[in-house]
């Protein structure tokens, strides 16, 4: 059997297999992806929901919390445990994350998603011209 | 035990009614998260509000009313015709439709406080493509900024001009310290009005405009025949504006 033009493909195959790879070349050797370290409330120890529940669920708990609370008029959230809390990003969430850089950001960059909560909520920070 | 057909039939009923006890019964016993209403929310069946145009019928006492409000919903001011207003001062002639040639001079020359009227039968809300823009049991018009995408239409429907669109970021135009942090901005691109102080009622709070007005304006529940603004409207003479149009407003002028 014979491979026509076989130099130009064997080169073109290892070229691309080179350029391919660059991304495993360029990474060996380096440190796995490890969670950010996130600044936790100091004077609160229980969220909403267990930790657990709130890395998972927080999107669809804020998600379902905005229509309870504009659209349906309830503004109080009864937990798992039967405990209450009023349901506000700006009032209730952000009164224990006092720092959005040092909380939402972080993993929020890392797993770059961009919610738009900002656009109109203030942060605790303030804002900035 | 002899294996009948009539014991075996036992048997499987009991097992299937244990079952069905076994497992309503968790279901009870597990605590559901969800959403109640605050207990000290105010609460009515129709939200309105009368404003006595003989205590506030100047642009300086209106203005008193549109910064408290603008204070507490961080309304920007835009020096520019693309200005975003939730209450603001007018004339008897841009207010009403029942301008007389010739009368009472005292009335038609006092400025009159506009505001979103909540009506009964909102035109915005029958046009917004996302339902942005809703109503509320208690007959309030409330708006999900969260779901506004900004075509307008309801600026288009609303015969009172009470909606304005952000052509431009707001917070550009805001005292970015002296914000009220416990509520949100808009962003550009989407329409705003007065939400008749939906926040302020869930906390038991008047409206923020009632409560700058020392007694001119006056918030209450229309269907509750003791309220206060029930007893307003029996005492005074009272007019809404354009009510040809049927959209039965929910805020009424004393004159």
């Amino acid at each position: 059997m014979k491979l026509y033009n076989g130099g130009k493909i064997i080169t073109g195959l290892v070229i691309f297999l080179g350029l391919f790879l660059t991304p495993l070349a360029y990474n060996a050797g380096k440190a796995a992806y490890s969670q950010p370290k996130l600044k936790l409330p100091v004077n609160e120890k229980e969220c909403v929901e267990s930790k657990e529940y709130m890395r998972k669920n927080h999107m669809q708990l804020l998600d379902q919390w905005r229509d309870w609370a504009l659209r349906d008029g309830k503004r109080v959230y009864v937990n798992s445990k039967g405990k209450e809390f009023e349901i506000s990003l700006q009032k209730t969430c952000m009164k224990c994350h006092t720092n959005k850089a040092e909380f939402c950001d972080k993993c929020h960059n890392d797993a770059s998603v961009s919610p738009y909560c900002w656009d109109c909520h203030i942060q605790p920070e303030g804002l900035k011209k | 035990m002899s294996h009948t057909r009539r014991n075996f039939l036992k048997f499987m009923g009991l097992a299937a009614a244990g079952l069905c006890a076994g497992s309503a019964g968790s279901a009870l016993a597990a605590a559901e998260a969800g959403p109640v209403r605050a207990a000290d929310a105010l609460k009515a069946k129709r939200w309105a509000m009368v404003i006595d145009t003989t205590k506030v019928g100047t642009k300086e006492t209106i203005d008193v009313l549109a910064k408290a409000c603008h204070h507490a919903h961080n309304v920007p001011d835009i020096p520019t015709k693309q200005n975003v207003k939730w209450i603001w001062a007018a004339s008897y002639d841009e207010a009403f439709d029942q301008p007389n040639d010739h009368g009472n001079d005292a009335m038609e020359k006092r400025e009159f406080a506009l505001l979103c009227n909540h009506c009964t039968h909102p035109p915005c809300v029958r046009v917004c493509p996302t339902q942005a823009t809703f109503q509320r049991p208690d007959g309030i018009v409330a708006m999900d900024y969260h779901r506004c995408i900004g075509c307008r239409y309801c600026m288009a429907a609303c015969p009172f001009g009470a909606r304005s669109f952000n052509f431009m970021e707001p917070r550009l135009y805001l005292d970015l310290n002296n914000l009220n942090k416990e509520f949100p901005t808009r962003m550009r691109g989407v329409v705003e009005k007065c939400n008749f102080c939906v926040d302020r009622l869930a906390h038991g709070k008047q409206p923020a405009c009632v409560e700058a007005s020392n007694g001119a304006l006056a918030f209450g529940d229309l269907s509750d025949p003791n309220s206060e603004v029930r007893k307003l409207l029996r005492e005074h003479y009272t007019i809404r504006r354009k009510p040809s149009l049927g959209t039965e407003p929910g805020v009424y002028y004393i004159i």
